[in-house]
């Protein structure tokens, strides 16, 4: 309840008191960019995407959503996406607005990192 | 999965109860990808890190959340925190006082090797009521050599002398002891090297061990002490090492040890007993075994030497329950009992005020309760307010039994081998914790899940009276309980109290006020003659006796409540004829004229002694009334004549040699042994008459001087008197005589005030519990109060409702704490003076003072009733 009151109603300031985001966090919010998924969907994903670098354990992750959300950053879904696929045990996640904007804004942040990393020479790439 | 979901159980149940069922099944997934065992291992090792990780954080996240929500409501309702805190601290402090001193006392082990070896012997005659009586050096030479228990033992005896060399001339209290006595302790010198037999031998040159506390004070901590020769008495003594601090033998009050000399012609009388006895049991000897050693010992002792030793035992009892006295022990019980209560009261208190606090809120919990907040969640954080008002309750409990750790240190017994102030240890700051914890958690816990059953039930009912008839009834029965507790704390002191008036009204026989004492000890042989030392009382006596404001001055051989000994059998013509051991005895004093106007001892009939009562002329003796009356009773004792008899043996053959002795005078009566004793009947002896040679202990040493002005102020004048008299000579032990006296009070001056402090904490904490309980119950009778005064009620009628509810509280808890107040009295009756321990007066006084301050405490809410306005608060309903 408290997560949709405040979805509505976020400002830029909401966004930048999060930064920087824990790195749990940004990559839940990166997994669940492109579907709705249930936990142990979030952290296959978040491992293939890191080549098996970062291997969330449940306990990690579940503590993590349980922030986000009352942070507003994710959402737990009422329905369920696929029946067919469906464990009724399962609860499934999608990302919020506000998690969109909050992700972005890290993206950002870190790019922008990257460039002053590169300028000092410290980094691969053009200045 | 069992195991996973054991390892679930670290996480707190709310958290659990959402995303539990998720880990597990994200559990089971990762557990079918493992391949082989190790891979399982490692899946269980990175799954035990996961949710430990997790739950610590969790808990930390929850924790949080809780102290802000404390903190709201600390700032919400300030008074309630503030009492919770004070009243937690109240009853921890006094217990964790009292523990600290208990334990230091009567738990703690001695501060030696395995102390429970260390045993005292001693000699008893119970024939003659001697419990536990010195050995002569004979009979523990025979015990040393025939027993098989001990692995080592030592012989003892107290010491006093004047230390020259270094600094001013001082007088010492120390110890002489035999060599064995570090072995026995299992001690060993910080500097230097122990006693070996070689210094015990006849004609050895004297040595000497320092205390921490002598070295520092007076050789400045020098560490080339060892080695030094220093004056004993004018005797020459070579300091051979210095203990470590915080060693005591064989109480704190010995700051030397001096290897005693015992010759040929020491072990010659049998029936001259001085020696006191340690002794360290061996590994596989038990005390009751060694016991029965001994008494066989005794036995065979007894049929050799069948004149000295007839009918004399021995006993071995262990060196803590011999140095700790029975009296101390009953006191620091009563103590420890005091403080409980105190804390029961405090418990009971909190109990109370949660209750009232968790009954107000039900409202608040229900409507949390019905948004879904787990019963789990809503108790912990009830839980985290009481434990944390318990907390800084408990911290300042510690606080409080810190500050006052000198007042209760008093009552450690002097005797003992410890420091006297306690220190506040872990073991006692563990203690407080845990007092903390148990009242936090005991008194916050039961009244939260107790709210929480009746939340669902009944909360969300609109206008529901907070705190139905039931709950009212446990806060009363716990109310009720306070007073009983406080009354029984009441009485107990006020009975203590009687007994400190009793004692104190007591006419020591003197007037000890505007009277200074100090001591000269002249040591021998260099004062063997009795015309020396009659030079020296004479130079100091005649100056003083010049100063301005001196009514009085005179020398005694011994003070009366200070030197309690000098007891000699009494042969009086005439009389009934003296049997040793039947009570036919005097205390014996050496004295100049004047004392009896230094003291202000009245003189009944015939004279003081004089400068006239020399050797040679007729041998006086001023006698109190009480031996006029013994021997001579409804006669004349003027002119008659007594003789010193034989008491327990032929120590006092020495004194064969002295002729009869001649009335001359009569005086008051002298509490000699102090004022809760019975003393001997006094005698007086001029002392120009003293024999000559060693006799130390009679020689008149205490200069006793009366002035009409601050006799603190004559102090500097009377050490120059006497540094002009005889340089080398040290004074000791100044002090007014009104202070001895005092002494012999100040136990139990200190018993009255510790248990009276712990009583008024009782009383205070009691007078707060019924405060509580009638303003919680007033403010949720409101309502049925504006319908009374509706319905034409007058204020005095609501006044008189709220007092008499709290007059009956007081009451009833009165009536069972007299009831119980007889067994705490009979408990307490070795501490009582002869006062009864039913005496009426303390029992209705103390039901007077608990009926008044539940009056007072019902007060306030009382006068709050009667402003209930009817048309607010039935609009309100």
């Amino acid at each position: 309840m408290m997560a949709i009151l405040e979805s509505m109603a976020h400002t830029h300031a909401d966004v930048l008191s999060l930064l920087p985001l824990p790195l749990a966090t940004f990559h839940i919010l990166l997994a669940l960019a492109d579907a709705d998924r249930h936990g142990y969907a979030i952290i296959q994903d978040v491992a293939a995407r890191t080549g098996g670098e970062l291997k969330l354990g449940a306990g990690t992750l579940y503590r993590s959503i349980h922030r986000m959300l009352e942070e507003g950053l994710v959402a737990e879904l009422r329905e369920r996406p696929a029946p067919e696929e469906d464990d009724e045990r399962r609860r499934y996640y999608r990302i919020t607005p506000f998690g969109a904007a909050v992700a972005r804004a890290e993206a950002r942040r870190l790019s922008e990192l990257v460039r002053l990393a590169r300028a000092a020479g410290l980094a691969p790439g053009r200045a | 999965m069992w195991g996973y979901r054991a390892l679930l159980r670290l996480l707190p149940a709310s958290f659990r109860a959402e995303y539990g069922g998720e880990m597990s099944a994200v559990f089971a997934r990762r557990r079918g990808e493992a391949r082989g065992p190790l891979g399982a291992a490692v899946l269980w090792a990175v799954a035990a890190f996961d949710v430990a990780g997790t739950a610590l954080g969790v808990h930390a996240e929850i924790l949080r959340q809780d102290l802000g929500t404390v903190a709201r409501s600390v700032r919400r309702s300030p008074g309630f925190a503030t009492t919770v805190v004070v009243v937690a601290a109240l009853g921890v402090g006094a217990t964790t006082a009292a523990f600290t001193i208990t334990d230091h006392v009567l738990l703690r082990p001695l501060p030696f090797p395995e102390p429970d070896r260390i045993v005292r012997l001693s000699q008893i005659q119970a024939a003659r009521g001697y419990q536990d009586m010195e050995l002569s050096p004979a009979n523990y030479r025979d015990w040393k050599r025939m027993s098989r228990s001990f692995a080592a033992m030592a012989a003892f005896h107290g010491l006093s002398a004047n230390l020259v060399g270094e600094g001013p001339p001082e007088r010492l209290q120390g110890t002489a002891v035999t060599d064995e006595v570090l072995a026995v302790l299992g001690a060993k010198p910080l500097l230097g090297r122990s006693f070996t037999p070689e210094d015990g031998r006849e004609g050895a040159t004297g040595t000497l061990l320092l205390s921490h506390g002598l070295w520092q004070g007076r050789f400045g901590g020098d560490r080339t002490v060892v080695g030094r020769k220093v004056l004993l008495d004018d005797a020459p003594h070579e300091v051979i090492g210095v203990m470590p601090p915080g060693f005591h033998f064989p109480s704190r009050e010995a700051r030397f040890w001096a290897a005693m000399r015992l010759g040929e012609r020491d072990f010659e009388r049998r029936d001259d007993f001085y020696l006191e006895v340690v002794a360290r049991l061996k590994a596989e000897a038990s005390l009751g075994g060694a016991g029965a050693e001994m008494r066989l010992v005794a036995a065979q002792l007894e049929e050799q030497y069948p004149d000295t030793n007839e009918r004399i035992g021995a006993t071995v009892v262990g060196f803590h329950d011999y140095q700790v006295r029975r009296q101390a022990r009953h006191l620091l019980v009563a103590l420890f009992g005091a403080a409980l209560g105190v804390l029961l009261i405090a418990c009971t208190n909190l109990a109370s005020l949660f209750l009232a606090r968790a009954l107000e809120r039900r409202r608040e919990i229900s409507v949390r309760a019905a948004l879904g907040a787990g019963r789990e969640r809503l108790v912990r954080q009830l839980l985290t307010e009481s434990l944390l008002l318990g907390a800084v309750g408990g911290g300042l409990g510690v606080a409080l039994a810190a500050a006052a750790l000198p007042l209760t240190a008093r009552l450690v017994p002097n005797s003992l081998p410890i420091a006297e102030t306690p220190p506040l240890d872990p073991r006692v700051l563990a203690f407080a914790a845990l007092m903390t914890l148990v009242t936090a958690l005991g008194f916050g816990l039961v009244p939260a899940l107790r709210v929480f059953r009746d939340a669902h039930a009944d909360g969300l009912r609109e206008g529901a009276r907070a705190g139905g008839g039931r709950k009212e009834r446990l806060r009363s029965t716990l109310v009720v309980a306070e007073v009983t507790v406080a009354v029984v704390l009441l009485v107990s002191s006020g009975l203590l109290i009687r007994a400190l008036l009793r004692v104190q009204g007591v006419d020591p026989g003197f007037r000890a006020e505007g009277v200074l004492t100090l001591r000269t000890w002249l040591p021998l042989p260099r004062y063997e003659k009795t015309a020396d030392r009659a030079r020296f009382y004479r130079e100091v006596l005649g100056e003083t006796r010049a100063l301005p404001g001196v009514a009085g001055a005179a020398y005694v051989s011994g003070l009366p409540m200070v030197m309690r000994g000098g007891i000699w059998g009494i042969e009086a013509e005439g009389g009934e004829p003296g049997k040793p051991g039947a009570g036919s005895t005097a205390s014996i004093r050496y004295v100049t004229p004047g004392l009896f106007r230094a003291l202000e001892i009245p003189v009944r009939r015939g004279r003081d002694v004089t400068e006239a009562d020399t050797e040679g002329a007729l041998s006086a003796a001023v006698v109190s009334e009480s031996f006029a009356a013994r021997y001579w009773p409804g006669e004349d004792p003027l002119g008659r004549r007594f003789r010193f008899g034989l008491l327990g043996g032929t120590r006092l053959a020495v004194l064969g040699a002295f002729q009869d002795r001649t009335v001359v005078g009569v005086v008051g009566d002298v509490r000699v042994r102090g004022l809760e004793r019975t003393s001997e009947p006094q005698v007086y002896l001029p002392y120009l008459q003293a024999p000559e040679g060693a006799m130390g202990w009679y020689t008149p040493k205490d200069l006793v001087v009366r002035s009409d002005l601050d006799t603190a102020a004559l102090v500097p004048a009377l050490r120059r008197i006497i540094a002009r008299a005889d340089p080398d000579q040290p004074v000791s032990d100044v002090r007014p005589l009104s202070e001895i006296v005092e002494t012999e009070t100040a136990p139990r001056r200190v018993q009255v005030r510790v248990l009276g402090a712990f009583a008024g904490l009782a009383l205070l904490l009691a007078g707060i519990g019924i405060h509580g309980l009638l303003a919680f119950t007033v403010s949720s009778r409101r309502p049925e109060i504006g319908v009374r005064l509706a319905l034409g009620a007058t204020r005095e009628d609501v006044l008189g409702l709220v007092l008499r509810h709290g007059l009956r509280l007081g009451a009833t808890g009165a009536a069972r704490g007299l009831a119980q107040a007889g067994a705490a009295g009979r408990g307490l009756e070795a501490l009582l003076a002869g006062v009864s321990p039913r005496d009426l007066a303390t029992f209705l006084a103390a039901a007077g003072v608990a009926v008044s301050t539940a009056l007072l405490g019902s007060l306030l809410p009382a006068v709050r009733a009667t402003r209930v306005d009817p048309l607010t608060v039935m609009r309100a309903e």
